[in-house]
């Protein structure tokens, strides 16, 4: 006899539908039902208890979650907008101009999407500081570290070609300028350009292009890093924060919390709150949109989008090729070899989980990120108004005079820098946190001048006399 | 080799040829999009007595500048910058060319003053027929420096006899008034 036969009538279709989603039934217990939502959902991506250091708020700053959040109302905001966005040069500013004037809350959809991503790169950023200063990308956690530089690039250029959308002053001449700078890249550099933009001016194969890599390319390849690098947080297990000189943790005798209701509790708390002030942020500050693009006149100063603001005063200084391709390339190489060769790998010289490493390495940060700044606002200043290296170095091609040499003395100075920190007795790990600060200061005053003190045709200028 | 380790290994070619293939597919296909139209044409200026001697005058839609030299030379100095591509203006206070995106200045003949620029304005080709100037604006000619040579005369203007003074190729001679900018 078939089993079948035996359970008797069949129950109704939408209890057939329910069952064939949940194979069990709705339990009738508080504890069964929350053992039944754990199992499903939360437990992939976490374990079951987490220890209670790994909740305190001035260790993580909840700044995972927060890009979390960001990522989704990208996600949430962008699906809207592309329903109202027309790609294509004639089109695309009025479409965007109809969004904000005429679509039921388009301006606020389109604000929370502009800030989104850009609080986006600025989260990212600051979890990169936190990870790197609280050693946290020490092993086992290098892989993590590699995914999250993926991440924070994806971030970067989705932030980059969602700003040629709206067509406007802006958009244009930024991505004119990033994109000629691939002419400076050796062998492969003009072809890459020309399959970004398809040889001549930015026009409608550019923004077919970008608009395609925005919205089907980078989205889904977020999605997945994310996925993974969260789910690599519990492989690795999470870093745990430590006191200044507080011996290396025992994992197996730590106190522990059930992951329900501790830390999700605390995720949706702050996922919450984030959400909340991106909104009334949003309410308020309105995304900005300049003048329909206009190929014959660039404004005056042309400048980025903020965040690429440190790269632009870049190019003012030094020969583009070293702009394109030798300091992104040693950043880079930087940052991708620091997992590998920081840690020290005695476990009673493990830093992780201390801020700063040391007591030293709190010093250095301090002096380094000084020195960084103040050493980088003199030097342009001094640019600007005395430095003359094309004639210092008369008759010198501007690679060599104004590339190879300004970049060559500095990274002389930088490795002197680096060796005489060692001969003072500085570890491996406190040099690198010393370099990387002074390097991080540097940039961030580049956008700070960049963005606050370039006026007409990009002078000096104090930023009330603009 | 096992009948298990032969099986393993050709799965492993198989998806990995599938899988290159699929990447060259994408990318030919990608690599033979082609852009829309192509910039430039020859365009008539206008004819050469059009053309005051110590101006520079813009012609915006096409993006050059045509110069005129004391001397009666023509040059057409393509407005996009060398530096990232930009587009200069010609600043009339300072008679230079300036580049509002990271500031390279340029003088009359195109040359270099101001860095990032690495190399001087591009021109396009003059040539004058029936006292019609025109410009090719098809081919921007690159330049690692310049030379007298870059300038172009009317047949009724003979260059200077050899031996002259150089054509003024660099500023204004100091209080000669300039007609400026049209
Ligand atoms: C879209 C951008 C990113 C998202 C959504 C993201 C998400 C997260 C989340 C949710 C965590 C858990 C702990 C926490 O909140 O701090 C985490 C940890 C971590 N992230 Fe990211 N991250 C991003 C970018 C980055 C970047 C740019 C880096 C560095 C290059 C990075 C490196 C790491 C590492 C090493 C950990 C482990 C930290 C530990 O165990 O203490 N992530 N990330
Ligand atoms: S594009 Fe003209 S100076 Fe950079």
């Amino acid at each position: 006899m078939n089993q079948d036969d035996s359970r008797g009538p069949q129950p109704g279709l939408l209890t057939r539908v329910r069952r064939s989603i949940w194979r069990e039934p709705w339990p009738e217990s508080d504890r069964g039902r929350v053992r039944l939502t754990l199992n499903d959902l939360i437990l992939h991506l976490h374990a079951p208890r987490v220890p209670q250091r790994a909740l305190r708020a001035t260790y993580s700053y909840g700044l995972g979650i927060f890009a979390i959040v960001l990522f989704g109302v990208l996600g949430f905001t962008g699906v809207l907008l592309t329903f109202t966005y027309t790609p294509s040069p004639n089109d695309a500013y009025a479409s965007i101009q109809t969004l904000t004037a005429e679509i039921w809350i388009g301006a606020l959809i389109r604000n929370m999407h502009h800030w989104s991503g850009n609080l986006l790169l600025i989260v990212s950023v600051l979890h990169l500081l936190r990870v790197f200063y609280t050693a946290a990308f020490h092993p086992p956690r290098e892989f993590n570290w590699l995914l999250g530089l993926g991440l924070l690039a994806l971030v970067a250029l989705s932030n980059f070609t969602g700003y040629l959308m709206p067509w406007d002053q802006l958009a244009y001449w930024a991505t004119t300028i990033a994109t000629s700078m691939l002419n400076y890249v050796p062998v492969a550099g003009a072809s890459i350009r020309e399959f970004l933009v398809g040889g001549g001016d930015i026009g409608e194969f550019a923004l077919r292009t970008f608009f395609a890599f925005h919205i089907v390319v980078f989205p889904p390849l977020l999605a997945i890093i994310i996925s993974y690098h969260i789910w690599r947080v519990r492989k690795d297990t999470f870093s745990l924060p430590r006191a200044l000189n507080e011996p290396p943790l025992d994992r197996r005798r730590i106190e522990r919390v059930t992951t329900i209701p501790h830390l999700l509790n605390l995720e949706i708390g702050l996922a919450l709150l984030a959400l909340a002030l991106l909104i009334a942020w949003s309410t308020w500050v309105p995304a900005p949109l300049e003048d329909a693009a206009n190929p014959t006149h660039p404004p005056n100063p042309a400048k980025a989008a903020w965040y690429f603001m440190g790269f632009q005063e870049l190019l003012l200084h030094f020969h583009p090729a070293f702009v394109t391709v030798v300091i992104p390339g040693l950043t880079l190489l930087g940052l991708f070899l620091l997992p590998y060769t920081d840690a020290d790998p005695r476990p009673e010289r493990n830093v992780t989980g201390i801020w700063f490493r040391s007591r030293r390495g709190r010093w250095l940060a301090a002096l380094s990120a000084l020195l960084g700044a103040g050493l980088t606002a003199a030097l342009v200043v001094a640019d600007e108004h005395w430095l003359d290296l094309p004639a210092l170095f008369g008759g010198l091609p501007t690679a060599i005079s104004n590339g190879a040499v300004p970049i060559g003395a500095l990274a002389l100075g930088l490795v002197v820098y680096y060796w005489s920190l060692g001969r003072q007795g500085a570890t491996r790990s406190e040099r690198n946190l010393a370099l990387f600060t002074l390097l991080f200061a540097a940039f961030l005053t580049l956008t700070v001048i960049g963005v606050f003190f370039r006026g007409e045709n990009m002078a000096l200028v104090l930023p009330w006399n603009r | 080799m096992t009948r298990r380790d032969f099986f393993g290994l050709t799965w492993r070619v198989l998806t990995a040829f599938t899988a290159g293939q699929a990447a060259c597919i994408g990318l030919r296909f990608l690599a033979s999009r082609k852009a829309e139209g192509s910039f430039g044409e020859v365009l008539i200026a206008g004819l050469s007595g059009d053309f005051p001697l110590e101006t520079v005058t813009p012609f915006e839609q096409a993006r050059f500048f045509l110069i005129r030299f004391a001397d009666g030379g023509f040059l057409a100095l393509s407005s996009t910058c060398p530096h990232l591509a930009c587009v200069v203006g010609w600043d009339t206070a300072r008679r230079r060319f300036a580049c509002p995106c990271h500031g390279s200045e340029f003088e009359r003949d195109g040359s270099v003053v101001n860095p990032p620029a690495p190399r001087p304005l591009d021109r396009f080709a003059v040539l004058i027929e029936n006292d019609r100037v025109k410009v090719d604006t098809r081919q921007a000619l690159r330049r690692t420096s310049v030379t007298p040579e870059d300038l172009v005369y009317a047949p009724t203007t003979p260059p200077p006899a050899p031996g002259a003074a150089p054509a003024t190729l660099d500023s204004t001679a100091p209080g000669q008034p300039g007609p400026g900018y049209r």
